[in-house]
């Protein structure tokens, strides 16, 4: 079942365009992964996808478990099951991690039709998905990635995913600045997260992230565009040959 | 109080000499106080009819079990009063204090170049007198709640407290100001002298009616190696005006912090003075403002370190949340550095809330009016949570999250 499609989406930001027609399904129990150069549109479409309004939307459609994705807010997308793990998550101090995540829990349960944890039930259930990235507990008093590591960031928002059960995640080069370790508590994260239900979009500049997170498909994003889509080797292919001749192959 | 008449007619002069400040005097620059100066005051009545059936008492839950002195309008209400104290400890009104406490009444608040504590000093009713002798702790935190309110004609009342805590003492005092009702205006002055090597932690929280006038003066003095904190929280009045000035010796540690939140056509003035008068001497400072709808607010930090006072160790931060396009802030650090040795820092910062992070929490599923409250908040709670007054602590929170959804619609 097509959990995502994204058709011909244009977009742009301060006027200048960045994506110039994607054309991406993305089926449930799948997992893409998004591959290009800087500069070639990755994360744009990962900010474009979480309803980030500093970039304008000139053209295209994209349905989400069949409804218009583009017209709700941001946080609609999120209570309708989408999660991005961001590549620079935000700080926010003087707001805890649990006071924080407690409500973005509840209000996304609420949502869905389900009763709201109250607080013993959210404790026993983060005890858990901590376990999972290997965080300590403390880290749940602690404000929201104020004074984190970037490794620790980008674990955070694994931990994040975890808790909130989306059906579509998107990582947007949560790998980078991960040493292996850290990696592989990400990756060992991520997967317990595949599912038949579920499906998930990797953006990565590396091949490396993908030795852990095996994708179904792997699409090369260059100016804008797909310009090439294959099974897992892909990436292999990529990681020997690099981008070069893709982008040739584009603006020839 | 006849011992101190002589100070009191000399105030009377001043007043009568000084007139009201207006903003041609740097210290007034921004704060007009023409309204008051325009208005008749008669004196306020010190009963409790302007207050309906219920809501006083709701007004002083959070003061239940704790000792505690209540005034109605400046007069001391001993029905109101519950005084449970450790024999030796005096909390009393200032006129059952009978002259007690003469040696310091009206001794270390410098009237005579500032109208309103000389208005204050002239004119004041009562207030509240604790006296905390030497080697003594207090762990229960000592109440004072001023009751005000206003009606068809101005009134005005003085409280007037003085607090003396011992050598090697330990205590905390909180002063309520809780008012109902228009057209009154409270002018208040607190004295507290810290002897050495004592720890004294102060609360204000101050509730008046937004249609009224507040102005205050703490004028603290503090021993050697003494250890002192207050926290000024401005949430009601119309026009309000807070002067802080505490003067060190030497090792004294202060911690002087603030929390604003004006709204409305609120304007609300913080001045403080920090004086080092002696070496190593160490003072924090952090006033924090969130300012909506028309309102306006002040800050106006001075610094001063002495000379020779040296190893001082002086840090001054005000930050301002402004969150709508009509408010308006005013902050100026002043600092006079008469000694080489020292280490001084201030800093101040306006700003709107951080979009970023709006759109973080809502990629997480909270709604964007949650998520500004959220963040809001947040700010405010630095101040909240430094309060070691529990009740205290959690009404105030109570009240800022109410403001906040209060602002919203």
């Amino acid at each position: 079942m097509a959990l995502l499609e994204i058709k011909n989406l244009h977009a742009s930001v301060a006027g200048k365009e960045i994506l110039s027609g994607i054309d991406l399904t993305v089926n449930t129990g799948e997992v893409h992964a998004i591959m290009g150069p800087n500069g070639s549109g990755k994360s744009t479409l990962a900010q474009v996808l979480a309803g980030r309004d500093l970039y304008q939307v000139t053209d295209g459609q994209v349905l989400y478990d069949g409804k218009d994705l583009l017209n709700m807010p941001p946080e609609e997308r999120a209570q309708e099951g989408i999660f991005i793990a961001f590549q620079y998550p935000v700080e926010i101090p003087g707001v805890s991690n649990m006071y924080f995540l407690k409500a973005a829990l509840n209000t996304i349960r609420k949502r869905r039709g389900l009763e709201e944890l109250d607080a013993m039930d959210f404790l026993t259930l983060v005890k858990e998905k901590l376990a999972l990235v290997e965080m300590d507990p403390a880290f749940l008093n602690r404000p929201v990635n104020a004074g984190f590591s970037g490794g620790e960031k980008k674990r955070n928002e694994i931990f994040q995913m975890a808790v909130l059960e989306p059906r579509l995640a998107i990582l947007d080069e949560t790998d980078s600045g991960l040493d292996i370790d850290a990696l592989k508590i990400v990756a060992n994260g991520v997967n317990q997260f595949r599912t038949r239900d579920r499906a998930m979009i990797v953006v990565t500049h590396y091949q490396r992230l993908l030795n852990y997170i095996v994708p179904d498909q792997v699409h090369v994003l260059a100016n804008g565009r797909i310009v090439k889509s294959g099974g897992k080797d892909l990436a292999l292919e990529l990681d020997q040959s690099g981008y070069a001749g893709l982008e040739e192959a584009v603006t020839a | 109080m006849t011992g101190i008449e002589p100070i009191r007619q000399d105030a009377a002069r001043r007043v009568a000499e000084l007139g009201f400040p207006t903003t041609r005097d740097e210290d007034w620059r921004f704060t007009n106080v023409s309204r008051i100066a325009r208005t008749h005051f008669s004196a306020a009545p010190s009963d409790l009819s302007a207050w309906g059936e219920g809501q006083l008492e709701q007004r002083l839950v959070p003061y239940e079990g704790s000792p505690r002195l209540v005034f109605i309008n400046g007069c001391y209400s001993p029905e109101l009063s519950s005084l449970k104290l450790a024999r030796g400890i005096r909390a009393t009104s200032l006129r059952e204090a009978n002259g007690a406490v003469e040696a310091h009444l009206a001794r270390y608040a410098v009237y005579q170049d500032r109208a309103f504590v000389a208005l204050n000093t002239a004119n004041f009713e009562d207030g509240a007198c604790i006296e905390i002798p030497k080697g003594t702790v207090v762990e229960e935190p000592i109440h004072l709640v001023f009751l005000a309110s206003g009606g068809d004609v101005p009134v005005i009342s003085h409280p007037r407290n003085l607090v003396v805590i011992g050598p090697h003492s330990q205590a905390t005092v909180v002063e309520s100001y809780i008012g109902h009702g228009a057209n009154y205006f409270t002018n208040a002055v607190t004295e507290i002298v810290a002897g050495d090597h004592s720890v004294v932690d102060h609360y204000k929280l101050q509730e008046e009616d937004e249609r009224s006038f507040h102005v205050a003066t703490l004028q603290v003095q503090l021993g050697r190696e003494t250890n002192f904190s207050t926290h000024s929280i401005s949430l009601g009045g119309g026009l309000v005006r807070n002067d802080i000035n505490a003067v060190l010796a030497e090792g004294t540690e202060a911690t002087v912090n603030g929390l604003y939140l004006p709204s409305g056509s609120q304007h609300v003035d913080n001045h403080t003075v920090i004086d080092h008068a002696r070496p190593h001497g160490a003072s924090h400072e952090l006033y924090k403002g969130i300012l909506s709808g028309a309102s306006a607010a002040v800050f106006n930090g001075k610094i001063v370190v002495r000379p020779g006072a040296q190893k001082t160790d002086a840090k001054q931060t005000n930050k301002n949340l402004v969150l709508s396009e009509n408010a308006t802030i005013n902050t100026k650090p002043e600092l006079q550095i008469h000694a080489d040795d020292v280490r001084c820092t201030h800093g101040a910062t306006i700003g709107q809330l951080d979009e970023e992070a709006i759109f973080y929490l809502q990629s997480r599923g909270i709604g964007k009016e949650q998520a500004r409250d959220l963040l809001t908040y947040a700010f405010a709670r630095d101040i909240i949570d430094r309060i070691k007054v529990e009740p205290l602590r959690a009404r105030l929170g109570k009240i800022v999250l109410e403001r906040l959804h209060a602002n919203r619609n």
